[in-house]
């Protein structure tokens, strides 16, 4: 072989954790959509970054959580490793203008802590129902939260599963939309992170199997949209109402200052 | 007259506005495949302001977009004309029928993926026909717009519907959709339409939409099919084609980009979110091809070769990786390695990019052209592919018929070179049913596998090596000098082709080590009716897109009895049938439909360079030997534009190799 040996992979000098947000019509990314953008954003802004060994080199970047396709989010989070040390808000304003407009980073904390992945404990989604008046999404959410069990199926990669929804449903409540004129429910709801994952549209199918007649309360198209507002630690409060989900870089930030 | 043809689906109800249609498309999105493909976004997308500018084109990349956002045609005139002041330009692609039907039964048109604008407001609508299989989504695409399919029930409220691309230089069988085609390069075409359309405009549009294409035709800057009869004789071939008004010309003629240097563009390469089949940026590093193979209808039409200079390729790929962030580039062309500078220009870029995870590639390599040290210096920093190199005929034989000059002596001594530097995976392409071919040539490319894999072990020491023989059928292309050939029936090359595979298996010694693809006859019998048919044929694609043809590029999609089926229907009150198109061999004094569409190449040598064929007679590359009065560079007033150039390359100082031009560096020769 002419070829030369593989190079020498750049070690990580520093770890930074970024949040992000998918909006509008960006939120039709996959998460591959996504992992292609942001490492050509990386390319483009000129960011150190360190590189994994071997003859096709990598990017060291951990990805946590993807939102599914089709879904906005306020709170994706991921975590790079850099060859040299950069200022965490200079970083966050290059990648963030290399970005195409719709997926913005909004957060970036040099990571001083571990187990990152095992603070994303719950995530809080917003549910926008069109067509829908909060009195007729209220009745099968009372029926939902009700229920000691209720299963859906959804078909994954490994074949047509069904399981549990209501174990992971932490809190659920439902509001009208900001602007009283259009018929919208807004349905808020936080889900533990749990495997397999239970996600928003798995607790509409389950609102749509416990409604007593779907199709005539109005749990039909046009499709919702759904945005995942929080994601982070639960910071439990004694009672139900009191579930919040915190931000999972606090623990960074703190470190920092001390 | 087509006038008399079944009336296509009612227009959609949101046609006729210019505002985005984008919230009734959003509804829609979350009940198809791959949404992200619809909703644009992608980096270096041009946000032009719609009432700021007087001529607005789509341009239209008539397949899925995974295929058509990397298109550089497409990325080359969306930029050109954006640049313009006052000029508009928003790309629109195929809609897959998951969308199509939804977009149908909730009355959304076809839209740009810029704006979300709705194709059918737009002054022009450009098609780039990269291949003639795209003929179907185009009849889609008017029919979503809203637009009538058949261009004379057109009105001046219609969008200009320009079909460009090398499969327009038969425009023939779209004559009756399509309101003109631009032949050859289209940076200069699109501009001079662009100046036309406002003229016309400005002018209070005088005499409607027939004006319009009038003075289209007129400037001969576009070919416009209704302002021409087609007469025919008594079994179905051409008596004459005439111009039926004075101010269309007998003939229209190419057109020529001279001086690439000129016109570097794309100078911010479209960066897609969805992914596509070429995740990489291009860099175009020249144009035209005269090695002369005789299959080759884009060597043929695109004459001469053009080179862009070395300096000129270096600060195109500053400036495209800067702006794309992509991790590979593709030097493109008809025949890379042939590029006068290329070593110099490799060696150069990867010294640049060493280090920065950046690679190289050549797609379209010679055998002869090729030497492995350039294979290395393209590895150097990126992944090791696979070699593929295009002997495209079995027999030496073979060769000599289609002017590949390639011995098999020339390819075993490189193919073994590449086994010798530590590749382990050659791919060889190769072509059924060129014409005079029997059995017996196509099952050389067996022995030549075989031969290829004996010397590889040999010189590699390894048994690991392996080779993949990937076999396409011929399809014969107007203006080439195959033009007037008989192709094969798709009996035929199907039988042929088992025989191969056959010879192939059953080797003992080297079959394992040799893999075999191939695809069936039949969609090649309907690109050839499409390539080398006239305007008759435009009721066999109606009649087959009226069926459900869609995506028939795409073998999932292809349905050979739907398009047999179609041409039975349409065909049947002409003497004339599929086979009449494809497996007849015409003669020289046949009126061919695209005999008055100049590509500059001159009929007589074409017909000469098809009797030299025949007799297995070659013909040299004007670019290192006297010119052989193929007639391009006279009827276009072109010549060739080659290397060596004396701009140097930007400075490279030792020890800095690592660090590629700072981003915005734009590459002034040093």
């Amino acid at each position: 072989m002419s070829r030369k040996p593989p190079r020498d992979h750049v070690a990580p000098v520093q770890r930074v954790r970024l949040r992000y947000s998918k909006r509008g019509r960006l939120r039709f990314a996959s998460h591959r959509d996504f992992q292609r953008a942001f490492e050509r954003a990386l390319r483009r802004a000129g960011v150190p970054m360190a590189y994994s060994a071997g003859f096709s080199p990598h990017p060291k970047i951990s990805y946590a959580n993807a939102a599914p396709t089709g879904t906005a989010s306020e709170a994706e989070y991921l975590e790079i490793g850099l060859a040299e040390v950069c200022d965490p808000e200079d970083l966050r304003r290059r990648i963030d203008e290399a970005l195409p407009p719709g997926l913005d980073i909004v957060d970036v904390v040099v990571a001083r802590t571990s187990d990152f992945a095992d603070r994303l404990q719950a995530s809080c989604w917003r549910i926008e129902l069109p067509g829908l008046s909060p009195a007729q999404a209220q009745d099968p959410l009372d029926r939902l939260l009700a229920a000691d069990e209720v299963f859906v199926e959804r078909l994954t990669k490994n074949g047509l599963r069904t399981f549990d929804v209501r174990a992971a449903l932490l809190m659920a409540q439902v509001a009208p939309a900001d602007d009283e004129t259009s018929a919208c429910a807004i349905l808020t709801v936080v889900l533990r992170q749990v495997t397999p994952s239970v996600r928003p549209d798995d607790i509409l199918a389950a609102l749509r199997s416990v409604a007593p007649s779907p199709v005539a309360n109005g749990w039909h198209t046009p499709p919702p949209l759904v945005t995942r507002e929080m994601q982070g630690p639960l910071v439990e409060g004694g009672s139900a109402d009191a579930i919040v989900v915190g931000d999972p870089l606090a623990a960074d930030r703190e470190a920092d200052q001390t | 007259m087509p006038t008399t043809w079944p009336q296509g689906p009612a227009q959609p109800p949101l046609a006729g506005s210019a505002d985005s249609i984008f919230p009734a498309l959003e509804a829609l999105l979350p009940l198809v495949q791959k949404p992200i493909q619809y909703v644009g976004g992608e980096v270096n997308a041009v946000a032009a302001d719609w009432d700021d500018a007087d001529v607005r084109w789509a341009l239209m990349y008539p397949d899925a977009y995974e295929v058509g956002a990397p298109n550089q045609g497409v990325q080359i005139l969306y930029e050109v004309l954006n640049e313009q002041p006052g000029v508009l330009c928003e790309r629109t692609y195929a809609v897959w029928p998951d969308l199509e039907a939804l977009m149908r039964e909730h009355g959304v048109p076809q839209f740009t993926v810029d704006s979300h604008r709705p194709v059918g407001a737009f002054d022009l609508l450009g098609l780039s026909f990269s291949t003639e299989l795209g003929y179907t989504n185009m009849l889609t695409a008017l029919d979503l717009a809203g637009v009538p399919l058949i261009a004379t029930e057109r009105d001046e409220s219609h969008p200009v519907v320009v079909a460009g691309g090398h499969a327009a230089f038969n425009p023939e069988p779209i004559a009756d959709f399509i309101d003109a085609a631009v032949l050859g390069d289209g940076e200069e075409a699109v501009l001079r339409l662009s100046e036309i359309v406002r003229e016309w405009k400005q002018a209070g549009r005088p005499d409607g939409r027939a004006g319009l294409l009038e003075a289209i035709a007129r400037s001969g800057v576009a070919y416009v099919p209704s302002m021409y009869d087609v007469e025919y004789l008594p079994d179905g071939r051409i008596r004459r084609v005439v111009p039926r008004q004075s101010a269309a010309p007998w003939r229209v003629a190419k057109h020529t980009l001279m001086d690439l240097d000129e016109w570097p563009y794309p100078k911010a390469p479209l960066v897609p979110l969805a992914e596509t089949v070429h995740e990489r940026m291009s860099v175009e590093i020249f144009r035209g091809c005269t090695r002369g193979c005789r299959f080759c209808q884009a060597g043929m039409i695109t004459r001469p070769v053009r080179e862009r200079s070395k300096a000129g390729i270096a600060a195109m790929v500053a400036n495209g990786l800067a702006k794309t962030g992509y991790e590979e580039v593709g030097l493109l062309s008809l025949s890379s390695a042939d590029h006068s500078e290329i070593a110099e220009t490799t060696t150069y870029l990867a010294d640049c990019y060493e280090g920065s995870q950046t690679s190289l590639s050549l797609p379209s390599t010679r055998v002869d052209a090729f030497n492995i040290d350039l294979a290395n210096e393209l590895s150097r920093n990126g992944r090791r592919s696979g070699l593929t190199f295009a002997p495209e005929g079995g027999s030496e034989r073979m060769r000599k018929v289609i002017n590949k000059q390639v011995t098999e002596e020339d390819l075993i001594r490189t193919v073994a070179t590449a086994y010798g530097a530590g590749w382990r995976q050659v791919k060889l392409y190769f072509m059924c049913g060129l014409p005079t071919e029997t059995d017996e040539d196509v099952l050389q490319i067996a022995r030549l596998a075989a031969e290829v894999i004996r010397v590889g072990r040999e010189v590699s020491g390894r048994r690991d090596i392996r080779c993949t023989v990937s076999i396409g059928g011929f399809v014969p292309k107007p203006h080439t000098p195959f033009q007037w050939a008989a192709q094969l029936d798709h009996e035929t090359t199907d039988a042929r082709l088992a025989k191969l595979r056959d010879a192939i298996r059953t080797n003992r010694e080297y079959g394992k080590s040799i893999g075999f693809r191939y695809h069936d006859g039949k969609p090649g019998t309907i690109e050839g009716l499409l390539s080398r048919g006239d305007r008759r044929v435009g009721r066999v694609i109606l009649q087959a897109w009226r069926e459900g043809a869609r995506f028939d590029g795409w073998s999932e999609h292809f349905d050979f009895d739907r398009w047999a089926a179609a041409a039975d229907v349409a065909l049947a009150d002409e003497p004339i049938d599929l086979d009449w198109y494809t497996t007849r061999e015409r003669e020289h004094a046949e009126v061919l439909p695209w005999d008055h569409l100049d590509s500059g190449l001159d009929r007589e040598w074409l017909w000469q360079d098809w009797q030299d064929a025949l007799d297995e007679e070659g013909v040299e590359d004007c670019r290192w030997t006297p010119c052989f009065d193929c007639g391009v560079c006279d009827q276009m007033g072109t010549s060739i534009q080659i290397g060596p150039t004396d701009l140097g390359l930007p400075g490279l100082r030792v020890g800095e190799s690592a660090e590629p031009p700072l981003p915005g560096y734009v590459g002034q020769p040093a």
